[in-house]
């Protein structure tokens, strides 16, 4: 007998125009659900549940008409650097602690048109800087997985790491992300989820707090692909208000589901062997060739020469941009002010006192790479170099249709084991940053657990504008994976 | 290799962020390793190359001079952690 808390989005969208179900009965399930289990996750950074309430009677009242939008009913948590209109929204920095925008994300204005309830802001690194969801000025994020050994608290990755343990834990049926250089795709991995980084371009950016503007890009995170297929359709689509939105129509993502992998060539870039993946990884990558070969595609090698440089040249170019947008950061407009009898003093006590060590650490090399005599050597340099990875992959693409690759070169790790080296911190992104730097769309999904039984996900990338093809042949793992398993910590477990 | 305190404090001063004397080392330990692996980049020959500024996937588009939001003073305002009737508030700036 299924409950209420093994609904798909899917099939509670469903089972709402069914009227089996009740939005209200959805909802409060999963405020429940919050209320039980996130005192210990974490995932929450302000949660909604008054709101929630109201939207899910509206929708009920519509859905007994007939009415309705695609995703009407159905309980979403929002990262927490989306804007929301009266509702505070954090990007889990002390600097925007008692931020509450007047206006709303065209991402989310786009959920809540076709009947979403937000249940909540969910928590994230610090202005989405990080890759375990440490850096939060909230706290940090526990992931509902355990190891089998240990009751160690794992990371969630991140640096959607509350939406990713959000979704894993069954809170809410999906939720937004952002990915600037792997914040959906790695934290959907560590989670055992399913997530999309769309094309840039594919989700408008307006009302979303800027981390790397040439990079930022929303996308949906769910337990499978048709959930983020669903998702990803109501909050892709051209916005005039984001001079980077491309204005291509908006296709019936679900519908790619069912197209199959029949014929389809899959690239596999030599250059992704990296020294020192373990080797239960390795394996996992050559199940999701054999899966897909088994389908019906095409298994061929292909090279993306300028794999390893991919993360150097990100640091250099996100780091530059985040520098750039977090100036807006002063202490005058809107954030937290700390008081000084000069304005540069002003500014300085607001930044010093508002920003965490990673987010400061991140604004001075920055600062440093875009400075008089530094600009040259390199921003210059790593925007060139940015272009030669991007025709990597544009070459890549006139002999395949796909690339697939691990999403991340571990599983998820304990809190405590967070290397001090932040560059070894960094190379948790070495699979997903190549992408986000082409601007090509990648997704991520689960595919098996480790010796430890933590989950594993294997992504795949895909030319600018297919999604679809990547949905389908995602799907296709899915299928053949059959990834059931649920974590420790999830709201159809009873205590 | 470490950042020097000089530089630090004087990217710190550039980026409005002030430190604490005990900061200064430990962000140029951090700092300095990460400008260190970003070294690599020197090794990839850049000549004839142009720099990438986006994706290039979306076309520069004109619009109608026309206004289309405005007249929200105080919700531009809602946020200011001090202000004054319509205004911010700094400190002195001119004697």
């Amino acid at each position: 007998m299924s409950g209420i808390h093994d609904f798909t989005l899917a099939s509670a969208r469903d089972a709402l125009k069914a009227r089996k179900i009740s939005a209200v009965e959805l909802t409060n399930a999963h405020i429940d659900a919050i209320e039980r289990l996130d005192g210990q996750l974490n995932s929450f950074i302000t949660r909604t549940p008054d709101q929630a309430r109201k939207a899910a009677k509206a929708s009920d009242e519509a859905l007994a008409k007939g009415e309705g939008g695609s995703l009407c009913g159905i309980p979403l948590g929002i990262k927490d650097l989306f804007c929301t209109n009266g509702v505070r929204t954090t990007a889990a920095s002390k600097i925007l602690g008692n931020f509450v925008p007047p206006y709303e994300s065209t991402v989310t204005a786009n959920l809540l048109k076709d009947g979403a309830v937000f249940l909540g802001k969910l928590n994230l690194d610090e202005f989405a800087m990080g890759s375990a969801n440490l850096t939060s000025a909230f706290g940090p994020v526990e992931n509902p997985w355990k190891r089998k050994d240990s009751d160690a608290k794992l990371v969630p990755g991140g640096s959607s790491g509350g939406s990713a343990a959000a979704v894993a834990a069954g809170l809410v049926l999906g939720a937004t992300g952002t990915d600037t250089g792997g914040s959906i795709r790695q934290p959907a991995a560590f989670t055992g989820i399913a997530g999309i980084k769309p094309t840039y371009g594919r989700c408008s950016r307006f009302g979303t707090i800027a981390f790397a503007s040439s990079l930022d890009q929303a996308g949906p995170m769910a337990r499978n692909l048709q959930d983020c297929a669903i998702l990803l359709e109501s909050m892709a689509g051209f916005d005039p208000r984001d001079s980077t939105s491309v204005d291509t129509p908006v296709p019936h993502y679900e519908a790619a589901l069912k197209r199959g992998v029949k014929g389809l060539r899959v690239g596999i870039p030599k250059e992704y062997h990296v020294e020192g993946m373990p080797a239960e990884i390795e394996a996992l990558w050559q199940q999701g060739m054999t899966w897909l070969r088994d389908a019906g595609a095409e298994i061929v090698e292909v090279s993306l020469p300028h794999t390893k440089y991919g993360l150097p040249t990100y640091y250099i170019a996100a780091l530059a941009e985040a520098s750039s947008n977090l100036a807006r950061y002063d202490g005058v407009r809107f954030g937290e002010r700390v008081s000084a009898p000069t304005l540069d003093g002003l500014y300085e006590a607001s930044r010093a006192a508002g920003f965490g060590d990673e987010v400061k650490r991140r604004i001075l090399i920055g600062t440093h790479v875009l400075s008089s005599g530094y600009y040259d050597a390199y921003y210059l340099r790593a925007q060139k170099v940015r272009t030669l990875i991007q025709q990597d992959f544009l070459k890549a693409f006139e002999n395949v249709d796909v690339l697939l690759t691990p999403t991340a070169p571990s599983s998820a790790f304990a809190q405590d084991e967070k290397p001090s080296d932040p560059v070894q911190m960094y190379l948790n992104d070495v699979f997903t940053v190549p992408a986000s730097m082409a601007g090509v769309p990648a997704l991520s999904v689960p595919a098996g657990l480790d010796a430890r039984g933590v989950p594993l996900g294997l992504q795949l990338i895909g030319k600018f504008f297919d999604e679809e093809t990547l949905i389908a042949a995602g799907h296709a793992i899915e299928q053949a994976a059959a990834f059931h398993h649920r974590p420790t910590i999830h709201a159809g477990v009873s205590a | 290799m470490s950042l020097d305190a000089k530089t630090v404090t004087r990217i710190a001063r550039l980026a409005r962020i002030g430190l604490q004397p005990g900061e200064v080392e430990t962000l140029g330990k951090d700092m300095g390793s990460i400008i260190d692996w970003v070294e690599q980049l020197k090794e990839v020959d850049v000549t004839g190359v142009d720099p990438m500024i986006g994706t290039g996937l979306a076309k520069p588009r004109l619009r109608e001079d026309r206004v289309t939001d405005g007249n929200c003073r105080d919700k531009v305002l809602s946020n200011a952690p001090e202000r004054e009737g319509p205004f911010y508030t700094v400190p002195k700036v001119v004697e």
